[in-house]
Order: C-alpha cells, then sequence, then structure tokens
C-alpha cells in the first residue's frame, strides 16, 4: 500500500483532528458520568444487553493505514468496512481467516474485533483474538494508548490488545488495529455426508484428530458439510477419503451460515449459541439445533428456560449466550462467577473508570 | 542485608534494583514457620546450600538467592502459600525448570520461591477430545510424547522444550519453529487455572473454544508471572501431520535471503517452519553438529513443509522454484526423515553450538517486520565493531522473530557490561524498525529498561493498573516485567509520547 500522496497526508491530519476531538468528547463525558454507546454500521446492534447512553459513531474514522502483504499484517482504523477490508486482503490472495461474521453490509472491523465474533473458520484456524496483534484505543478518560505492535510475535507488557476481543467496548473506544492475516487457500470443495447428529459428532471429532484439510463444518438435520481447503492435490485426496456428495454453489453455502441467513436462523424463536466441549452429545434442549467448529460450537433455536440452556451448556463444558430474540433479556452472556465476575468489575475499572463506555452492553454493571 | 549473603560471581555491580533488602534473621524464621505451617518441613527450604541451585534462571548474570524455597505439590498448598506471603507482605516467585533467558524466576531477596517442580502429572488426555489437562510443572515434550501413541501433539515446541514446563511457557507465551503455521502458547491453550495471590483460584477459559466475558487467558498468557500462578492448564492437541520435508537454502546476501522469505509468504505458502541463519552462526554449529550447511554462503534457509505426501510433494517444488528465483545457488531437498533431522539439527543446536566456540554468549529476542532485516543486521554489524564483540544470528523468519547470540568472556573485565550494552542498543534497533523488544523470551529483569524506550507512560501506568487489578500490593514477582515510571525516569529514556510530557500528575509507582 503506497502512502504519503497529497491527498491522504489531508486524511490523515483528519483523522488525527477527529482523534483529538473523540478523546476530548470522552473526557467530558468522564467528568459527567454521560454513558456513550458506541456503534461502528450498527450491525451488530442486536447483540449484547442493553444500549444506553449518547450515540458514539465511529464510522468516519475508516481506511487501510498499512498493509505489506508478505508481512501477513494490515492495519486499519476501526470504522473501516469490514467488506472493504475483506476486498482489499483478497486482492492480494489473503483473508481474514476467523471469517468474522458481517450481519450487514454496514459491518466495520472494529465491531468484528469488539464482538469477537469468528464464522466458519474458527476452528481450523483461529479465532478473531487469535489475529490480534495490536490495537490503538481511547480509554473512559479518553487517553490515546497504543498495545502490542504489527509484529507477530511479542510479549512485551500484558497482551491487552486481544483482551479489547470480546470486550464489547467497553473497555475502549478502538482506533487502529493490526491482525495477521493468511493466504487464501489454493483450493476449496464442500461434501455433504448423510449422517444424524450423533454420528456427525463422533466423525467430526474423529477427523479431527487426523491431519485432513477441514476448514469448517456443519451439521443440521441429516447433512454433515464439510469444507475442504488447501492445496488441490490435499483436498481431492481428502475428498476421496471423506466420501459423500459434492455440495454446490458452496461458497454460497457457508457466507448463508456464516450470515445467519440459512432458514434454521429464520424463524422468531429465540437463538442460543452455545459454545462447549467438541465431544458434547446432542444438547437435551428443546427445538432445533445446528452445530459448527467440529462440534465445538451450537446454534439452539428454543423457546427453553434461559437458566435450563445455560445449565445445559454449564454441564456440556462451556457457556451459553442469548444471541437474537424478539425480546432481550438483561444478561444475555452467561453469568460469571464471582470471583471473576469481581475482577472484571476491576478490569473495567482500570480502563473505564467512569463506567461510560458501552455502559451495560456485556454485563449490567460493567 | 543481614542474615544472607549475595553471591553474585559473574554480575560486576548488581544494578541498583536488584540490590532489594533480603529479610533479616528473625523475620526469615518468622517466614519459615508460616510456611511449615502449611507445607511438611522437608519442602520448606531456608539453609543456603538448599538455596542455591534456585539463584538464578537460564540468565545466569543475574544470580541472587530467595529468603526460602518452597516445594508445594497441591494447588491448596500454593493457595495457602500464597495468601500468607500477601498477609505477611513478602513476595512470591514463581519458577518451573528456571530456563527462562530474561531472569522472570530470579528469586527476590526478601521473597519466597515458589517452585512447581512437583506439579509433574499430566491429569487426563482426551484423544477424542484432543485435549491434554496437565499440572504446571509439566515438561513441554512430556505433552507430545504422552500423545504420541493417539497420533497427536501439542505444537509450541520452544528449543528448550525438553526441560521447560507448561506453567514457564504459559507464564512467557513461549514459541517455537513451527509457531508462524501452528501458533504461539496463547493460540494452544484452552483453559487454566491461576492461584491469586489472595488465595482464591479463578478458571479461566474452558473446555470450549470461547468463555463468556473478557479474555482473561489472553492477559494470563505471557504475563510472566505477574498475575498469578497457574496450578492446572488444559492444552490444545493436534493431530501429527503425515509427512513433512524441510528446503535447505544457501544465500550470498542476507538481503537476498529476506526477500525468499518475502517470495515464499508471497506465494500464498505457510511453511510449517521457516529459520535463517547468518554465517557466523553457521559456521558455529557445521563443525558441532556436520549438518551439512554450506561455509561459504551468507546466509541459510530452512523452509519445511508438511502435510500429507500429494500436498508436500506439490509445495516443496513451489518452495524449491521460489528460492532458485530468489537467486539461491544451492540448494537441497530432503530426501527421507533421517536427512530431514540433519539439516534441523544444526538450527536447533545453535545455542549450546555457540556456547562451545565461545566461553559465554548473550541470547538476544527482538522481533522486528521482516522487510526491515537486512537493515537491522547491518545495524547489528556496526554494534559489533563498536563493541569489539562478535554476533552469530539466527532468526524465526517467518514471523520475524531475531534472536542474535552474543558472544563474550565474562572473566574478562567489562565484557559482560559491554556485552550488555551491546543487547541493549540491539532491542532499541528493533524498536526504532517498528518491532518489540521481546518476541518469546519475556521481558523479566533483563529487558525492563528497554520498556521505557518502547512504551510511553500511559500505557505502562495502564499495565500497573491492570497488575493491581490482580495482585493490588504487588506480591507477585515485583520489580519484573514492567518498571515504574520512576524507574524509567531514572534510566532517563522514557519515551515520549508525540512530544510532549503529557501526563505530569500520573503517580510514580
Ligand atoms: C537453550 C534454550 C533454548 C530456548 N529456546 C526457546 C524457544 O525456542 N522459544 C521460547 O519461547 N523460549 C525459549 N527458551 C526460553 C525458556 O525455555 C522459555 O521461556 C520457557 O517457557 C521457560 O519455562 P520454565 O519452566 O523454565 O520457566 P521458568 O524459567 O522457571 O520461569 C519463567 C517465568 O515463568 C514464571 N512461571 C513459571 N511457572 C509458573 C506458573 N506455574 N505460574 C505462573 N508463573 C510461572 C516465572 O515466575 C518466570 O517469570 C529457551 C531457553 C533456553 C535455555
Amino acid at each position: 500500500m503506497t502512502q504519503g500522496s497529497a491527498s491522504e497526508f489531508a486524511g490523515t491530519s483528519a483523522m488525527h483532528n477527529l482523534v483529538a476531538h473523540w478523546s476530548e468528547r470522552i473526557r467530558r463525558c468522564a467528568e459527567t458520568a454521560q454513558p456513550l454507546r458506541i456503534r461502528g454500521g450498527g450491525s451488530k446492534d442486536f447483540y449484547g444487553a442493553l444500549k444506553q447512553g449518547e450515540l458514539f459513531a465511529t464510522g468516519d474514522y475508516s481506511g487501510i493505514l498499512d498493509y505489506e502483504p508478505t508481512e501477513l499484517v494490515v492495519t486499519a482504523r476501526a470504522g473501516t468496512p469490514l467488506r472493504e477490508l475483506e476486498a482489499a486482503l483478497a486482492a492480494q490472495g489473503q483473508m481474514l481467516a476467523f471469517e468474522p461474521p458481517h450481519f450487514s453490509e454496514a459491518a466495520t472491523l472494529g465491531g468484528a474485533i469488539a464482538s469477537g465474533l469468528s464464522g466458519p473458520r474458527r476452528a481450523a484456524s483461529g479465532s478473531a483474538r487469535d489475529f490480534v496483534l495490536g490495537i490503538r484505543l481511547l480509554d473512559g478518560r479518553g487517553q490515546d494508548l497504543a498495545f502490542g505492535g504489527r509484529v507477530m510475535k511479542n510479549v512485551a507488557g500484558f497482551d491487552v490488545s486481544r483482551l479489547m476481543a470480546g470486550a464489547m467496548g467497553t473497555l475502549g473506544v478502538l482506533l487502529d488495529i493490526s491482525l495477521k492475516v493468511l493466504p487464501r487457500p489454493e483450493h476449496e470443495l464442500s461434501l455433504c455426508l448423510r449422517l444424524d447428529s450423533s454420528e456427525a459428532l463422533r466423525h467430526l471429532n474423529a477427523w479431527a484428530g487426523k491431519p485432513h484439510p477441514i476448514s469448517a463444518t456443519c451439521h443440521e438435520g441429516h447433512c454433515l458439510t464439510l469444507r475442504l481447503s488447501g492445496s488441490a492435490a490435499g483436498v481431492d485426496a481428502a475428498a476421496r477419503q471423506l466420501g459423500g456428495e459434492r455440495v454446490t454453489q458452496a461458497a454460497a453455502f457457508w457466507r448463508a451460515l456464516r450470515e445467519h441467513e440459512a432458514s434454521f436462523f429464520a424463524d422468531d424463536t429465540p437463538l442460543w449459541r452455545i459454545s462447549v466441549r467438541s465431544t458434547a452429545p446432542a444438547l437435551p434442549l428443546s427445538g432445533r439445533q445446528l452445530l459448527e467448529w467440529n462440534g465445538a460450537l451450537r446454534w439452539a433455536k428454543t423457546d427453553d428456560d434461559p437458566a435450563m440452556v445455560r445449565d445445559v451448556a454449564r454441564k456440556a463444558g462451556g457457556h451459553a449466550s442469548l444471541f437474537r430474540a424478539p425480546r432481550t433479556i438483561d444478561s444475555p452472556f452467561h453469568p460469571l462467577p464471582g470471583a471473576a465476575m469481581a475482577l472484571h468489575r476491576r478490569l473495567k475499572q482500570v480502563f473505564d473508570p467512569a463506567g461510560i463506555l458501552n455502559r451495560g452492553r456485556l454485563y449490567p454493571d460493567l | 542485608m543481614a542474615g544472607i549473603t549475595e553471591h553474585a560471581p559473574q554480575a560486576a555491580a548488581e544494578p541498583p534494583h536488584l540490590a532489594a533488602t533480603g529479610l533479616g534473621t528473625r523475620e526469615r524464621a518468622a517466614l519459615a514457620a508460616e510456611l511449615r505451617a502449611i507445607l511438611p518441613a522437608e519442602s520448606v527450604l531456608v539453609e543456603e546450600e538448599q538455596l542455591r541451585p534456585y539463584e538464578c534462571d537460564g540468565l545466569s548474570a543475574y544470580r541472587r538467592l530467595p529468603a526460602a524455597v518452597v516445594l508445594p505439590s497441591t494447588e491448596a498448598e500454593v493457595c495457602r502459600i500464597l495468601a500468607t506471603c500477601n498477609r505477611l507482605g513478602v513476595p512470591v516467585v514463581a519458577r518451573g525448570a528456571g530456563t527462562g533467558l530474561s531472569g522472570g524466576a530470579l528469586p527476590h531477596p526478601g521473597g519466597v520461591l515458589l517452585s512447581l517442580a512437583r506439579f509433574m502429572r499430566i491429569l487426563e488426555l482426551d484423544p477424542i477430545a484432543r485435549t491434554a489437562r496437565v499440572q504446571p510443572g509439566v515438561r513441554n515434550l512430556a505433552v507430545s510424547e504422552a500423545a504420541a501413541p493417539y497420533g497427536l501433539y501439542y505444537a509450541p515446541d520452544p528449543s528448550s522444550q525438553i526441560a521447560c514446563t507448561i506453567g514457564g511457557n504459559i507464564a512467557e507465551n513461549s514459541g517455537g519453529v513451527h509457531c508462524l503455521k501452528y501458533g504461539l502458547t496463547v493460540h494452544n491453550v484452552l483453559r487454566v487455572r491461576l492461584c491469586t495471590i489472595e488465595g482464591e483460584v479463578l478458571e479461566i477459559g474452558s473446555e470450549a473454544l470461547d468463555s463468556p466475558g473478557y479474555d482473561l487467558l489472553a492477559l494470563v498468557t505471557g504475563s510472566e508471572g505477574l498475575l498469578g500462578v497457574v496450578t492446572e492448564a488444559t492444552l490444545k492437541l493436534l493431530p501429527n501431520p503425515r509427512t513433512a520435508r524441510c528446503v535447505l537454502a544457501a544465500f550470498d546476501s542476507v538481503t537476498a535471503a529476506g526477500d525468499a522469505v518475502a517470495a515464499v509468504i508471497g506465494a500464498g505458502i505457510i511453511p510449517a517452519g521457516l529459520e535463517m541463519m547468518d554465517k557466523a552462526a553457521t559456521a558455529a554449529v557445521e563443525p558441532f553438529v556436520n549438518a551439512g550447511y554450506p561455509l561459504d554462503a551468507e546466509a541459510i534457509l530452512l523452509c519445511e513443509v508438511d502435510g500429507t505426501e500429494a500436498e508436500v510433494g506439490a509445495e516443496i517444488d513451489r518452495v524449491d522454484a521460489i528460492m532458485r528465483g530468489s537467486g539461491s545457488q544451492h540448494i537441497r531437498i530432503s530426501r527421507d526423515e533421517a536427512e530431514r533431522l540433519r539439516f534441523w539439527s544444526g538450527r536447533k543446536a545453535a545455542f549450546p553450538a555457540v556456547g562451545r566456540i565461545s566461553p559465554d554468549y548473550y541470547c538476544m529476542d527482538g522481533t522486528i517486520p521482516r522487510k526491515r532485516l537486512a537493515e537491522v543486521l547491518a545495524g547489528i554489524a556496526r554494534l559489533e565493531k563498536k563493541y569489539a564483540l562478535r554476533c552469530a544470528n539466527v532468526f524465526h523468519a517467518g514471523d520475524g522473530n531475531l534472536h542474535p547470540l552474543i558472544l563474550y568472556d565474562a572473566n574478562q573485565p567489562g565484557e559482560l557490561e559491554r556485552c550488555e550494552a551491546f543487547g541493549a542498543e540491539i532491542l532499541e534497533l528493533c524498536i526504532a524498525a517498528g518491532g518489540t523488544i521481546t518476541g518469546e523470551h519475556g521481558v523479566g529483569i533483563e529487558k525492563i529498561d528497554q520498556m521505557c524506550v518502547q512504551f510511553p507512560a500511559e500505557v505502562l501506568a495502564a499495565f500497573h493498573a491492570v497488575k493491581h487489578a490482580f495482585d493490588p500490593a504487588e506480591r507477585l514477582n515485583p520489580g519484573k516485567a514492567i518498571p515504574s515510571l520512576h524507574r524509567c525516569a531514572e534510566f532517563g529514556r522514557m519515551h515520549v509520547h508525540r512530544g510532549a510530557e503529557r501526563f505530569p500528575e500520573l503517580p510514580r509507582f
């Protein structure tokens, strides 16, 4: 990415002023304990608990700052549209390997990292936080702080940048984000195998223990869909070994899954995201289930009582959050034990002592 | 310093921050009595000859004795020790195998050294879920050995893996030659149990792939024993690749070798390992291991590809073509497993080999954007002249992590000091190149001053505040990893952020 043209310089100085203005605004709001509701493209407005406070729109703080494909690192401003960033990477044959869900055309990089959500490739390649290398942010006092860096290995200081992934904007307004990127696979194909959920789970866990190039998995009803990624030779050999039928329009299938546009997600029944041990059997819940990530992620469409869903998740070694529902509840995310919650409060105190940033979005008192 | 004699055979004068006061005889006896109320008498060491083995870690230029060493064997004991030290105001330093290279496990003179040597059990290995639940004192390699019968292994493979422990790996976020493709420790740990200084146990992470709330697992990984003591960990196991082959390519300049690395990555290949050694490094190792490295080359690259036979065959051909295209005059491709291991043997033996050609060596650890490699190596060559010391460079080229090995002789007056000044300048070169002062060995006590150069005061203050959220009274490994602002002011190299000292009112920790 070439830099330094006159117009870009003007852009840079505008961005500089924007940050200075934001910093001042946060500082003032902290003084009066005025809550701020941080919003990139609004694609994840549905996600998390109550949203309160003055709108703090970050979409204007946009643009790729540095991208050197051979370094496998990209740095972009938080308001950069995800599709713009992904298009720039694709033009160089690279990608965000955690396959973040967009949930709307307007999705921004900042929102993707703050929500910490990862898509179908997660079990094979890693999660949003796994790819975070550095973050510059404004904390709840308006301080401009940069953590981590633009290099792949870095243990200088605590890993505060990864802490921001999934913190739902409660610890800072994200400004510049550096991520590790990966080459797009040379070749992909998808297969559908007719299996019920318990057979699917058994196979998925067995295959994950073998060096198969499986990059995404999805089971719903009686179909287990696998995506294979890698060199043409490796993928074709694995496809012969694993059997099943070729899926046509596979890219659309995985996209619909990632974006929750597949029919499974269509109706109004509450949607639970349940993260569990991959070997946990099908969860004893009413309604329908779809599984991803070799069994480690279960989506459930159920009217069951939240307390019961959480109990089932806990027994399966994980946690449950109410992802989308016609009516929101106070605490969509899985409640934390007392000692962990106390530590969360202390960390919130570190970065946002006035408690103004996205207050209540993650947990009622954060 | 009453009661305990400090011992510093190599370090000339201890830097002022190390000369903290120890405990008096009476205080030590009282501390020992408290500790013996928790542990059997033989698990509390206080005699000088018993303490001696714990006086340093892998950074042996710094040595000092703790007031006591404790060897607990249960989590409940660890919790009680921590709570007791917290109440008494006694510092605690956790220790795994003591292979750390930044002084992270260096004892505190008035403190307790908490050894996890008795936490050696692999508690559970689930080949179906592909996880291992282990105690923190388990050696890194022992995990892969236990997983091998199931065709699985634990990916992070530091060169010290026969000795170093999982607890130490988590504390340093250790990496290995395979981490470009398979990740660092932070990418391969699912869950830990962390005993806090208050003696409470926190479960962080889970058997699932994510957890509710803040990502405390990321915060704890690489925290150098400052936030809590890890008493158990659940690790991710990966399937062994079916096969692997290695390309050995020689270049007549480090720039050409660096360009070849960029070309491999640019072609969309993520090798399982991608390492560089300069001429000084190959010259040191070749007579030692006979790996077959060409000695006239300015730099060699080792590029390993793994996967199925079909994948590896195809990818090796591409790597071969790229190396040729990048000007390598000498390329060899491993024909069998024995040859592949022989190619690696030199890289793996680099540290001990350098240890053979020089009385002492000092291993540095910085990360830089790869494209700045030639410039940083040129800078190091200038520093060799300035300090009249030689330096051999090994480089985790795929991820930009540089390990310059400075050769010196501690018995020559002044050489250690010269060597340390040389090392400090290398770290500052890394910062100037847009990199960092430590890729995988940690800050510990060694790089504490360079933290002042890399980070502005506000960021250091945030690190301290995070520390205080876990350990308000700073009992856990105090004085390591994060310098006090006061210390940075004394060092006189405070990073000045955007031209102004903006936070004169900040508390001086
Ligand atoms: C020859 C050699 C080669 C090396 N190669 C590599 C390499 O390739 N990659 C790499 O990353 N490192 C390497 N190292 C460095 C070192 O081996 C690693 O940092 C290792 O992880 C340290 O583990 P340890 O058990 O020896 O920890 P120690 O040295 O005992 O301790 C290291 C730090 O961890 C803390 N700690 C230990 N256990 C716990 C616990 N249970 N809870 C909380 N904190 C704890 C200590 O307080 C200390 O701060 C090498 C070292 C040597 C000597």
